[in-house]
């Protein structure tokens, strides 16, 4: 197609900052002005509208569907079912079981079944309303504790169980004089990133497609596309466009494949954009859990045992349970030494919304959990909750419950006591109503109001664990433009909004010594870069980036040893010069490279990891640890259940901070989403159906729900790491929400054992 | 229908609008200006914001008729001559753009309220921009953006 389309987003250069400094995003400018293309901001003068239309009921069966009367529509291009789906219907991240347009059954309410094509995206959404589906309403399992009963409902043959994670260590039979236990309960929350699903598929000349698209990994997409599609890789070229916050909602397809169909159907670039009710169907969820916790120790606090079982609620399809399971059971009893231990997780599908990836993984569950129950042994055993943490946390070379060991810092106490230490907030002032539950809402003006304190701490694996063959892939060009050095750095790892970009230039300049470093768009014309998740680019994309400028590097010198007669072990690149061991300068770049460029590209792993045992739950299943504490202030009103959160103040390691404004941020979203979790965010889903898909009825932290936070962060290098980094996105999200359910039942003295905390849960009524 | 609207001091006449599209939808659909973010279209994320004859309202919830024959400013309208405004320049620099979809519709607020209050206590900043959600940077640094812009706006 040769028309005019605002399809690709702009390659970003900047000029500044090397690892360690807080250089600016490259796409700094085009985000305030308004113009960084975005996926849902694509345009092609020739496109159509793409739009889904979706299942209303969680479980039933398809007994017919008719489309004569949508295709009737002045406008409508294409009108596709199960039927025009030409290769596999199926997709998923780890188990290709969801249908690209369902045909027999639908298992959840959201489902797509049909999509439509017109000029107008209203148009095609009245289209779709005009699709009969006949459909025969079944029993659905909507309660994930009763998901493995025999007889509920089968979700899917041969029955509801994703993954069980069975983890035995030690004695088996503890005996401990200090026993403490709970249950404990974690709503479902809601990745909730602002800029909705969207992409442009664009038919190609030879047959296949091109696909705009925000997500988290560009290749794993690629595979499913072409799985559906019936298409080579080659024919299935992904770019990314803008993406609008991820947290793990983009890890699964949303509008990709329905996209690619329309417009190899309609031969016309079809552009597909959720609204915010869609978004809600269409990426998964964080796993609802269902906790039992019971910690057995000696009369000093000392830990002897831990015992938990836990019950993941998947939804209708597989996604990315079993790996949350994973995370859920190894690191599921927190930072903590325990002699023995028993866990139990299961994952279980159910007709609720599928549930995946989210920030935090499986271990934000179970902070809850364990942190909660940290709090009641401290009060069991009579010291203070801080301590109580101190004299169980893990230290370096300590093995964690499956019998890893923890080989680089692992600062328990020390940012525990960061914390601690950290001054308090002054008392409100009961004058400004602002400033109090309620605020304007002019519910209080300080009577009834108690203030609570609470910590919590967490470690989270970085990375992809359990054996994953987990790569990144880095191409780097050196080149002379204009008289000046120029890097070019091209990766599908994909830019979120996180500051990979930033990252992948600091490391150019600080490799090559160069300034000016280009960002090549992301896309699927070099090889994978690995998912942006699990906190992991960094470590993992910044590690292929490393390596590749390192063998532009030694490129380059071997050219400039033929050049200059000397051995390339003597000479080194220091900026645009070639210089010899004493640092003399021998010659200039321009004149070693000419008019040629050197480019290297690089596949890089981190160090393997390996499967747990299937009975003990025994392996190193982990490529490193990263370690978070927070600690909350709250003030309640304890007569309306009102809360507001006075400070959260954190202390995290990170290893080493390559760009230490952008660790800071992502610090502080993390901290955000944790909070909304213990306060605020829910998606209620009651027999199966959704009651709350938008803005107005699902809570996110506003500017007026956060509190100044104070954040320390700790530098201590993983000698295993590129630079020392340590992973830093998620233990944020992990630490603060279990910070603030403690300083909420400090207030308030209730036990509140389940997330998020309503007003009538502070209440009683 | 037609509608006909000043947008960033350039008229722009648009036909074929459907009655039930919003001015939101005609600023990035049909005018070329996807500066405005399509984050909720419910009114609830403030990610649209744009000034309505110098009010600010959510385009989302404006009717695209409604807009015929008024003024709009959107962000793509802040800067001028290639130079950032200072509510521009101190999000860019403060770090408090990250993914960046609530950036514009921050951006137009902020640059509200500094017209209305040019030195803001933390709590009017928190008050004004209530009305916008953002779910990567906890509002710290969009904070910390609003001062240095109120700051920089003072020493002018």
């Amino acid at each position: 197609m040769s028309t005019e389309a605002t399809t690709t987003p702009t390659t970003t250069t900047t000029t500044h900052g090397r690892i360690g400094d807080s250089a600016l995003r490259p796409d700094g400018t085009l985000k305030v002005t308004g113009e960084f293309a975005y996926a849902s901001d694509l345009w092609h003068d020739e496109m159509v509208w793409g739009v889904t239309l979706r299942s209303p009921h969680p479980h039933a069966r398809i007994r017919r569907i008719d489309i004569t009367d949508a295709l009737t529509v002045p406008g409508v291009t294409a009108v596709l079912t199960a039927d025009d789906v030409p290769g596999e219907n199926a997709f998923g991240l780890e188990h290709a079981d969801q249908p690209v347009l369902a045909s027999e059954f639908v298992r959840y309410e959201g489902e797509p079944v049909a999509l439509v094509a017109a000029d107008h995206p209203e148009t095609a959404r009245r289209a779709a309303k005009r699709i009969q589906v006949d459909y025969e309403v079944l029993p659905a399992v909507t309660d994930a504790r009763r998901a493995m009963d025999p007889d509920a409902p089968a979700v899917h043959r041969p029955g509801n169980l994703v993954r069980h994670l069975k983890l035995r260590r030690g004695e088996q039979s503890p005996a401990a004089p200090v026993v403490v236990s709970l249950d404990f309960e974690v709503g479902m929350q809601d990745q909730a990133f602002l800029g909705p699903e969207s992409g442009l598929a664009v038919p190609a000349e030879d047959g296949g497609v091109d696909l705009y698209v925000a997500t988290q990994w560009l290749h794993v997409d690629q595979r499913q596309i072409c799985l559906a599609l019936g298409m080579p890789p080659e024919k299935v070229r992904l770019v990314l466009a803008g993406v609008g916050g991820a947290f793990g909602g983009r890890e699964d397809l949303s509008v990709h494949v329905h996209a690619c169909l329309l417009a190899l159907r309609t031969g016309k670039p079809v552009k597909m954009s959720y609204g915010r009710e869609e978004s809600f169907y269409g990426h998964v969820h964080r796993h609802p859990a269902y906790l039992t916790y019971e910690f057995g120790a000696e009369r000093d606090g000392r830990l002897v045992y831990g015992r938990t079982s836990v019950v993941l609620d998947g939804g209708a399809y597989a996604s990315s349970t079993a790996a949350v399971v994973g995370n859920a059971g190894t690191l599921g009893l927190g930072p903590y030494r325990f002699p023995s231990v028993s866990v139990d997780v299961y994952g279980v599908f159910t007709n609720n919304p599928p549930c995946g990836a989210m920030r935090g993984f499986g271990c934000v569950q179970a902070a809850f959990a364990h942190e909660a129950l940290m709090d009641e042994l401290a009060d069991a055993v009579g010291i203070d909750r801080v301590a109580i943490r101190q004299l169980n946390g893990m230290r370096e070379g300590d093995l964690n419950i499956t019998g890893q060991v923890i080989d680089s810092a692992a600062p328990v106490g020390e940012l525990l006591q960061i914390v601690a230490d950290l001054p308090l907030p002054p008392p409100s002032d009961p004058s400004d109503i602002r400033a109090l539950p309620g605020a304007v809402g002019n519910t209080t003006h300080g009577e009834g109001v108690v203030r609570g304190v609470g910590y919590a701490v967490t470690y989270k694996n970085v990375g992809f664990s359990e054996g994953f063959d987990d790569y990144a892939t880095a191409r780097v060009r050196l080149e002379m433009t204009g008289g000046e050095a120029v890097a070019t750095v091209h990766t599908a790892s994909a830019e979120v909004g996180q500051g990979l970009i930033t990252v992948e230039q600091q490391i150019c300049r600080t490799e090559l010594g160069v300034e000016r470093v280009v960002v090549h768009p992301k896309d699927t014309s070099v090889g994978s870069g690995g998912s942006t998740s699990a906190s992991r680019q960094t470590y993992m994309t910044g590690g292929a980036v490393k390596a590749a400028c390192e063998a532009v590097r030694t490129a380059v010198l071997d050219r400039a040893a033929g050049v200059l007669g000397r051995p390339a072990g003597e000479l080194r690149l220091d900026g645009e010069k070639i210089a010899g061991a004493s640092g003399e300068v021998l010659t200039g770049l321009a004149e070693v490279l000419g008019d040629d460029a050197v480019e290297e590209t690089v596949e890089w792993r981190h160090r393997p990891t390996h499967a747990i045992d299937p009975e003990t739950g025994q392996g190193d299943a982990h490529v490193q640890f990263a370690f978070s504490a927070h600690r909350a202030v709250v003030d309640v009103d304890v007569e309306l259940g009102l809360v507001k959160v006075v400070a959260l103040d954190t202390a995290q390691d990170v290893g080493k901070a390559i760009n230490p404004d952008a660790v800071v941020g992502q610090i502080h979203g993390g901290s955000a989403q944790g909070m909304g979790l213990a306060l605020m965010e829910e998606i209620v889903v009651t027999d199966g159906h959704v009651r709350n898909p938008s803005f107005t009825d699902y809570l996110i932290p506003t500017i007026l729900d956060m509190p100044p936070m104070q954040v320390k962060v700790l530098e201590y290098a993983d000698p295993h790491a590129p630079y020392g980094v340590r992973g830093v996105g998620e233990p944020p999200t992990i630490s603060s929400g279990p910070a603030v359910a403690a300083a909420v039942r400090a207030a308030t003295g209730r036990a509140l054992r389940r997330v998020p905390i309503r007003p009538e849960h502070i209440t009683g009524t | 229908m037609r509608v006909t609207t000043t947008v960033n001091g350039t008229e722009h006449e648009v036909d074929d609008v459907w009655e039930g599209e919003s001015l939101l939808y005609v600023l990035r659909e049909r005018m070329g200006l996807p500066g405005a973010k399509n984050a909720c279209e419910q009114g609830e994320c403030g990610s649209c914001t744009v000034y309505l004859d110098g009010e600010p309202v959510c385009a989302c919830l404006v009717a695209a008729g409604q807009a015929n024959g008024r003024e709009v400013t959107t962000v793509e309208g802040l800067a001028h001559g290639g130079e950032l405004h200072p509510v521009q320049e101190a999000f860019v620099e403060c770090g408090a753009v990250q993914c960046g979809f609530c950036t514009p519709g921050l951006v137009v607020a902020a640059h509200d309220l500094l017209a209305r209050v040019p030195r803001p206590s933390d709590l009017e900043i928190r008050e004004a921009l209530a009305g916008n959600l953002c779910r990567c940077t906890g509002y710290e640094k969009i904070l910390d953006a609003v001062r240095l812009a109120a700051d920089r706006q003072a020493a002018r």
